[in-house]
């Protein structure tokens, strides 16, 4: 870690940097912008690939929305190019959307855009060091990452078409090629893109930890890190334990497919006339498997969001955070419990009624940690001098939103209930509330909160408080109407369900619905054109824009490699806003003591 | 930063979320979009869950939806005067609102316990009505016949069409011959997935007669949607001559069902 003062260095820099090196125009782009080890950098590539497949996700789940409104009719656009029937989407065709729609935009988005984009741009900066501890590590998290973009992608292409199994994959539809088109060439497609996402993600974590327990600046002990940097610690944890799991339960899955190896088949199962599978294994296995890891997966694609938000909150309300340490208590319980509640997606897979009684149980108890975090959020709002800036409103979503989807799961826990609601559009309610209108708002929060830092401008507030507020009126007018249809059992994953008698009359509904998530996506034209013209047009952002306390805005704007021109040591935590008798409203982690002492003594007189 | 009309503005913004969202409730019910017409015996105590569980965090969601909007309104740095309040936390709140909430969900995990069990667990002594086969896209129905046993000579085979008995227990065998299904009766409040390799029990009790949809409700392939079946409840008297008609008509029509028997017992 650099040791000069910002006076030597930035003298240094202008001066003596040696002409006699031959420039290499190319290497040197190559080495900065694409095969970077710098964390910002990488960040700023995950950002923009996951944003790139944020679109693509969106895209997919308005065809999917489309034929659950008008199921049957042309599809615009999307059926030229891709159905074989005039236009018209086919059934087989609707099931590979929406398993992709979900694949896409929990593998491809929200997991990498927490934890690849967020986590590599902040931790070294928020902690102040000067990268992280495993540079050529971190650049192959990246990397890892483009198989899986090709495999997933590609797999639109080949015969049969992309895996059409669900995002869950449950065999033995995805074991068995003849159960499903999707389930050729597609599905083998998807294990492997999976897999390559969990190399990126193990690489990501272990990265994550070092650096996080080895490289904090002078004075800044685990007690006085950002909830963001608890959160992304946290989330690293989680990922290096349940990672291994989903990884082996993969090639399994992919050797039951590849070399007739029967771990998720029993024996003699005849699927769509073909020859009877070997078996002798168990449908049950994958799902235990499964969501082992993709339980914790939830957690893992919210838990940044809230650490985020948490840092967001403070420096717009300019209050410290209500509770910080039951909020690092919380998350850490969220992680634990997360361990034990997976059995919770399967109350009617056939598993042991009696062990769902005990899941019920598990369940329960983990929206207590939920539920505190609310209530410090609250806490940390009251009293505050609240900024209503585009980032806040955004976060203030977050808050709202989440309180939405974390008391929605309590149906789902609840055994008796989850009979009627299991596997209708109440869980996808609960699911869009938690991860579009919770994460997705967060990260959004993030972006405007952060883009001073990573491009040295700030973006509009006027277009930014535009996009808040179609989002926040179209994601309602989508998600929250899911709730009353789940009531009616409407359930997921049909093409087509108005030949039910029970369901005939909810077309309408699902209109709106589908002119609301079209008006969502369309909307978000607004903030592509906000974030790439602020990029180079927006206003210059200084070091601080938002006077803010963290150690990431005592850096330059954006900052160079290397990060920090002097080396910070912290003096205290995150959060010391409004701190009475210091005549600013905030004092910084890296603000020396004697200051905060001459203030005290000045009031004292 | 902001006027005093942007946070009046926005924090009405988030004051419409929870009367919206109350109002969505209230009204959907006079809409017809609810929970539909339950003829089970069991299905009063799940929809009272339902109901007890909409009342509880629909009064948390009212409460700290509130809340947010009148600290949004309330503390707008346009408006409230002087510094934000420098306070880190409280000891005695953190206490009150981890023990409320863990000893509400406490009870709402045991208070669902006793429903579970009798939906899920305390399985009536009696051998199965029906057997239920799915299969992508339908479902199989075996009936045991006058013996009583399923697997004998006189079974009685159907597809996609279920009567039953109403007043009586029912019990159903449910089976899959190849992928993941799920039998749902809405209208019953019933779901199980069918797994292959697996027999699972499934019961109830009819309350009302009529008929009501058999919904598929795991995914299953590209003909998921189309996996529908009927489920007639009738008197018993309606049911037996039902019975006789269809088992004479199968007779009639197909050659002694021996080895269709044969292969799907096991």
């Amino acid at each position: 870690m650099s040791t000069a003062t910002a006076s030597t260095l930035s003298h240094g820099t202008a001066t003596s940097l040696p002409p006699a090196r031959k420039p290499r125009p190319v290497a040197e782009f190559l080495s900065t912008y694409v095969f970077s080890k710098d964390h910002k950098v990488i960040g700023l590539q995950f950002l923009f690939s996951t944003l790139l497949w944020f679109l693509i996700g969106g895209l997919l789940a308005l065809a999917v929305r489309w034929q659950i409104a008008w199921p049957w009719s042309d599809v615009p656009v999307l059926g030229k190019l891709f159905a074989q029937q005039g236009g018209q989407m086919a059934p087989e065709f609707y099931t590979m959307l929406f398993t992709m729609h979900a694949t896409v935009m929990i593998f491809l988005v929200i997991i990498p855009i927490l934890a690849g984009a967020f986590g590599n741009f902040l931790i070294p900066l928020m902690i102040g060091a000067d990268d992280m501890a495993f540079p050529t590590l971190n650049m192959l998290s990246y990397w890892f990452m483009w198989p899986a973009f090709f495999a997933f992608g590609a797999s639109f292409f080949v015969e049969g078409g992309a895996a059409a199994g669900g995002w869950t994959s449950y065999p033995p539809l995805s074991t068995n090629v003849a159960s499903s088109p999707g389930s050729g060439m597609g599905q083998t497609l998807w294990l492997l893109g999976l897999t390559m996402v969990g190399v990126s993600s193990m690489l990501g974590s272990v990265n994550y930890m070092t650096t996080i327990i080895l490289m904090r600046a002078p004075g800044m002990t685990m007690f006085r890190l950002p909830m963001t940097i608890w959160a992304m610690f946290i989330t690293a944890i989680l990922q290096a334990f349940a990672l291994p799991v989903l990884t082996a339960a993969g090639f399994m899955q992919l050797s039951d497919r590849m070399i007739g190896t029967g771990f998720f088949s029993p024996e003699g199962n005849v699927v769509n006339n073909a020859i009877p599978t070997a078996g002798g294994g168990q449908p049950l296995l994958w799902q235990h498997l499964f969501w082992f890891y993709s339980h914790p997966a939830v957690y893992i694609m919210i838990l940044p969001a809230m650490g985020m938000v948490s840092d967001i909150l403070t420096t717009f309300a300019r209050k410290p955070l209500f509770g910080y340490r039951p909020m690092v208590y919380s998350v850490a319980g969220i992680a634990g419990l997360g361990f034990i509640v997976w059995g919770h997606h399967m109350f009617m897979s056939g598993m042991n009624p009696a062990l769902g009684v005990t899941f019920m149980v598990s369940t329960m108890m983990i929206a207590l940690p939920s539920a505190v975090k609310t209530f410090n959020w609250l806490g940390t709002v009251w009293g505050g001098r609240i900024q209503f800036t585009t980032s806040m409103l955004f976060a203030l979503s977050f808050v709202s939103m989440f309180i939405i989807g974390g008391l929605s799961g309590i149906f789902m826990a609840a055994t008796p209930v989850d009979i009627f609601i299991h596997d209708t559009y109440f869980i996808v309610a609960h699911f869009h509330y938690v991860l579009f209108a919770g994460t997705a708002m967060g990260v959004w929060a993030a972006i405007y909160f952060w883009f001073p830092k990573m491009f040295g401008r700030t973006m509009n507030e006027f277009w930014g408080k535009v996009h808040f507020f179609l989002t926040f009126i179209f994601l309602n007018g989508t998600f929250f109407t899911m709730h009353i249809l789940g009531a009616v059992g409407f359930p997921r994953r049909l093409a087509d369900a108005y030949h039910y008698e029970t369901f005939h009359h909810l077309q309408p509904l699902n209109a709106f619905m589908t002119w609301c998530a079209i008006g969502m996506v369309a909307t978000q034209v607004i903030f592509a054109a906000n974030f790439f013209w602020s990029m180079f047009f927006g206003p210059i952002a200084g070091r601080n824009p938002w006077n803010s306390n963290t150690l990431e805005w005592t850096a330059p704007s954006p900052p160079g490699h290397g990060n920090f021109d002097f080396q910070p040591v912290v003096h205290r935590g995150p959060y010391e806003y409004s701190v009475p008798g210091v005549e600013k409203d905030h004092l910084m982690q890296t603000d020396p003591p004697h200051a905060l002492a001459a203030a005290a003594a000045a009031a004292s007189h | 930063m902001g006027s005093r009309l942007g946070g009046i503005f926005w924090s009405l913004i988030f004051l419409a979320v929870p009367i919206l969202g109350v109002a969505t409730f209230a009204i959907a019910p006079s809409y017809n979009v609810w929970l539909p017409k339950d003829v089970s015996e069991h299905g009063a105590s799940i929809d009272g869950l339902f109901m007890f569980i909409l009342v509880l965090t629909g009064v948390v969601f009212i409460v700290t939806e509130g809340l947010l909007f009148w600290f949004l309104w309330k503390y707008d740095a346009s408006k409230a005067k002087g510094p934000a309040t420098y306070i880190h936390g409280s000891h005695t709140l953190e206490v009150v609102w981890t023990i409320i909430p863990a000893a509400v969900l406490l009870f709402l995990a045991i208070y669902q316990m006793n429903t579970w069990a009798d939906v899920k667990m305390r399985r009536p002594p009696m051998s199965p009505t029906v057997e239920v086969v799915a299969r992508q896209f339908e479902w199989r129905l075996r009936y045991p016949g006058r013996d009583g046993m399923l697997g004998t000579r006189d079974d009685l085979f159907l597809t996609n069409d279920l009567h039953l008995p109403v007043d009586e227990d029912i019990l159903i065998q449910l089976k899959s011959m190849d992928v993941l299904h799920s039998f749902f009766l809405p209208n019953f409040r019933i779901k199980q997935d069918a797994v292959p390799g697996m027999k699972i029990p499934v019961w109830f009790k009819a309350k009302e007669t009529g008929q009501f949809d058999i919904v598929c409700a795991e995914l299953c392939g590209w003909g998921h949607y189309k996996m529908k079946g009927r489920i007639t409840i009738e008197s018993r008297p309606d049911f037996e001559r039902w019975l006789e008609e269809t088992y004479a008509r199968q007779e009639a029509t197909q050659p002694a069902p021996e080895d269709v028997a044969g292969s799907a017992a096991d």
